[in-house]
């Protein structure tokens, strides 16, 4: 049977079907209509007040290449400037991939790039350096736990650097909903409270931050890139498969599939949770070692680095943060123990490497970076 | 009884890696006794295209949840999904969205 026809324009034939309202529109049509809706975010949650200087998080992925690209069609009507910032975690054989296309894309549409590297802002401790610290703990691979905390902070100083007042990211509803489940499944009350706002204000002297696509799912994303021809970066990380989202991600489908609807439905019950009295965090205060923001006696960055500097990774992580309170190390770990970014990882011979690494059967594309 | 038929077959997204990395493919369908669909389009492509890893492309009849299917740039839902009627010169193009972005 033939495609209908566009519901807006009624001239071009439909390219696809609206999930919420139902409309079949046009790729020209549906284009126009999802940059309306992030304007719409924006404007109506007052994101990004006039005069604001946005970092953009850039990883050269799908969702931050729509989002660099819409926030640049509308930033004349928001009367905003934008930086693009991205963040080299040291992953060798993806990120330099990435990073490559982030400047492709800064190069074409003129907007600068500023790039931090974890290996700079926290002493050598690249993510491969992570992997091959937490390699042998056992269990699931608990570098992503690490990365996402280390990430943030980074983008936090890359977007100091550039002097800007406000920080964007790509995250989707899919993102969003799979966050609402992870918290749900490990219980994180703390997290639960925070999922469903629109962004943080900014407290204890953060930059504030948003995410214009979260009402967008990551289908309308892919399928925007797709019309405007945007190209980005569309390997997964070497190190994803064993992240514990990746679990929340199936759920997510499987409930997909059986109820469309349910991916928006997460996010905005997440929104209108309150949580018992009891089950509140308490009021953040500053980590005694930065002066960041923090829940406790360090923040989650520096807890996670003074673990791995003391070569107990799993110091930080799960709850209680167990021997945290313990005496220093009697000396500072050597500078050089961590590798530094540039070599790539060496063959590990850690038998739970080989065993997490067989559980993965090797395929072109973890051929494809070396792995 | 079905005629053969030329196709373009692409694939976007990261999915090009299950398939030597090449994104697009000119394929002939033979003719045979049923109608060319989708369905067995799939089946096609499984026997003849895929590299490795078939599960992460396919489920059951049907393409993995998160793969979307666009037939002459429309969304394949607009058009009957799996039962959809190739023609000749369609263009199927098959992005992945399973990947951090």
């Amino acid at each position: 049977m033939p495609a209908p026809t566009c519901a807006s324009c009624g001239s071009a034939r439909a390219a696809l079907r609206r999930p919420r309202s139902g409309q079949a529109l046009c790729g020209s049509c549906f284009c126009a209509a999802f940059e309306a809706e992030v304007l719409h975010t924006v404007l109506a949650g007052r994101l990004l007040p006039p005069g604001a200087v946005v970092a953009v998080g850039a990883s050269g992925g799908k969702d931050s290449t729509v989002l660099a690209h819409v926030l640049r069609a509308l930033a004349p009507r928001l009367d905003i400037s934008l930086h693009l910032v991205a963040v080299d975690e040291g992953i060798s054989g993806y990120r330099d991939a990435a990073l490559a296309a982030v400047r492709r894309q800064a190069a074409l549409w003129e907007l600068p790039l500023t790039v931090v590297s974890y290996a700079d802002l926290f002493g050598g401790w690249t993510m491969d350096a992570v992997a091959r610290s937490t390699a042998g703990s056992g269990r699931s691979r608990s570098c992503c736990t690490f990365c996402g905390v280390l990430r943030r902070r980074a983008l936090e100083e890359g977007a100091r650097l550039v002097g800007a007042t406000h920080i964007v990211t790509g995250h989707n509803a899919d993102d969003m909903a799979e966050t609402v489940l992870m918290n749900f499944l490990r219980g994180d009350a703390g997290r639960l409270a925070r999922a469903g706002g629109l962004g943080s204000a900014g407290e204890g002297g953060a930059l504030p931050r948003c995410r214009p696509l979260h009402l967008a799912s990551q289908k309308e994303v892919v399928l925007y890139a797709h019309f405007r021809r945007l190209h980005y970066f569309s390997e997964e990380c070497v190190y994803a498969p064993e992240a514990f989202r990746g679990h929340a991600r199936d759920l997510l489908k499987l409930l997909e599939a059986a109820r469309p609807s349910a991916v928006l439905d997460l996010v905005h019950s997440a929104e209108r949770l309150a949580l018992a009295p009891a089950a509140k965090p308490p009021r953040p205060g500053a980590c005694s070692r930065c002066g960041a923001l923090a829940s406790r006696e360090l923040c989650q960055a520096c807890a996670l680095l003074d673990g791995l500097n003391r070569g107990r990774p799993l110091l930080a992580i799960g709850k209680g943060r167990r021997g945290l309170r313990e005496e220093p190390p009697a000396c500072a770990p050597p500078a050089a123990a961590p590798t530094p970014a540039p070599a790539p990882p060496p063959p590990t011979t850690c038998a739970q490497q080989n065993d997490l690494r067989s559980r993965s059967v090797t395929c072109a594309y973890q051929t494809s970076i070396g792995m | 009884m079905a005629a053969p038929l030329c196709v373009e077959v692409e694939f976007g997204g990261g999915a090009e890696l299950l398939f030597d990395g090449v994104k697009k493919h000119q394929v002939t369908l033979s003719g045979q006794e049923g109608p060319w669909d989708i369905r067995n389009l799939l089946v096609w492509i499984k026997k003849n295209l895929l590299k490795e890893r078939p599960e992460l492309f396919i489920q059951g009849d049907s393409v993995r949840p998160g793969i979307l299917v666009l037939i002459n740039d429309s969304d394949w839902e607009l058009l009957g999904e799996l039962d959809y009627q190739l023609q000749d010169q369609d263009s199927i193009l098959f992005i992945s969205t399973l990947h951090g972005g």
